[in-house]
């Protein structure tokens, strides 16, 4: 496995009251986003269990782009990678968001 | 309870993953989960191996309502490691048919594996055992449990076997049920006695309608959450005994079973045999045909 953490200022933080959130599943091309309200609010920590090795210039550049895009602030992601592609990553994180943002029932 | 607490997703019970599964099959928004993802009880092995691992260790478990009454669920991740049993899995597993039998509530399993992890097989291997024990337990105790199986992965190796100590299975077409895969058996047996890349015998032979003509499974449902919460509701307000003469009774049937089918070559054969009309029209019927068709199947009463 590699691992990679990145810590990155977010201008947004996220939305909703739910204290954590799953999505994905960790199988071949696929990955699973765990999200915990945990960081400062301007702060989105990301930790990343990789199997594929060597793209971490690539990780880079996805979660800098979600941390941009979406209110990320106050989130500690994890992730447990299975090789999935960029684009699959970014669906699941933005897929994340989304669900730690659904209202409570 | 009344109608408003009922889900009414539409969705495949095939296609969905444990978590989906789960939300769909108890009463909406009852569910809360026992050690999850966020406790990160990971696989001890998997790392000395260099594999990916899962926050829940691919499974789900927890407590929820179903039709108002409460109701304990484990439901397995069939797309992580083919939802194979490994040392923290089958323990939480294990631990949630333990409180099943203390509170004296009911449980479903909702199966979609391939058996023990091979990475941790020892441990998995004991896990199966450890899990038999506990259904067997929570059973003596008046608990049901009822095993649903619909899923990627079937219900292979050790799962099939703690299916078999369940009080009641719901099978969908999709959902395929036996010891050995087709891929084990091939390797074993050779491509004459199993073809493991003919779909239509695999799914003869495994598939649900197979197990459900042949006893192996006690409901035959359409591949619809919403058709696997309404057989589990169902299947839960039965009490199943559980004791020496029904075991009697079912290796008596079993003993009757193979004596009456063992020289059967093929899953039609045994559909003459039953008396069905039309056994290779079978695999084509859709669910209603098929259910009116079926109605000299063998039954496997108590002891399942």
């Amino acid at each position: 496995m590699e691992k990679l953490s990145f810590r990155l200022t977010a201008t947004r933080s996220a939305g909703g009251t739910r204290a954590q959130a799953i999505v994905g599943v960790v199988a071949s091309g696929n990955l699973e986003v765990l999200l915990e309200r945990a960081s400062p609010a301007d702060t989105c920590t990301i930790d990343i269990a990789t199997a594929a090795h060597g793209f971490g210039a690539v990780w880079d550049a996805v979660v800098r782009d979600f941390v941009a895009r979406r209110s990320a602030g106050g989130l500690r992601i994890s992730i447990n990678d299975g090789g999935a592609r960029p684009d699959t990553v970014a669906l699941r994180l933005a897929q994340g968001i989304r669900k730690i943002e659904e209202p409570e029932r | 309870m009344t109608a408003l607490a009922a889900n009414d997703v539409s969705l495949s019970w095939y296609e969905a993953s444990a978590r989906q599964r789960i939300d769909a099959l108890v009463d909406a928004g009852s569910f809360a989960e026992f050690i999850g993802p966020e406790m990160r009880e990971i696989s001890p092995h998997l790392a000395i191996f260099d594999l990916p691992e899962q926050f829940d260790d691919g499974i789900v478990i927890g407590r929820g309502r179903l039709d108002g009454s409460p109701v304990l669920v484990a439901a397995q991740e069939g797309r992580f490691m083919g939802g194979a049993f490994g040392e923290v899995h089958g323990a939480k597993l294990t631990g949630i048919l333990r409180a099943a039998r203390a509170l004296k509530q009911d449980m479903v399993i909702l199966f979609d594996t391939g058996g023990v992890r091979l990475q941790e097989a020892n441990a998995g291997e004991l896990a199966i055992a450890e899990i038999m024990r506990a259904v067997v337990e929570a059973r003596r105790a008046g608990v049901n449990v009822v095993g649903l199986i619909g899923g990627r992965a079937g219900c292979y190796g050790g799962g099939s076997l703690i299916a078999g100590t369940c009080s009641r299975l719901i099978i969908s077409e999709q959902g395929r049920l036996s010891v050995s895969g087709p891929e084990v058996i091939e390797t074993n047996k050779g491509i004459e006695e199993f073809d493991s890349r003919d779909r239509a015998l695999v799914w003869r032979t495994m598939g649900g309608k197979h197990r459900y003509l042949f006893g192996g499974a006690d409901i035959f449902v359409d591949d619809e959450v919403l058709a696997f919460r309404q057989a589990a509701i169902d299947a839960l307000k039965v009490r199943r005994r559980w004791d020496p003469a029904v075991l009697k009774a079912e290796q008596k049937r079993l003993e009757r079973r193979l004596q009456r089918f063992g020289e059967a070559k093929d899953a039609v054969e045994i559909w003459q045999t039953l008396g069905l009309d039309a056994p290779t029209e079978i695999p084509a019927l859709p669910t209603d045909a098929f259910l009116r068709a079926a109605g000299k199947r063998e039954n496997a009463d108590d002891a399942r």
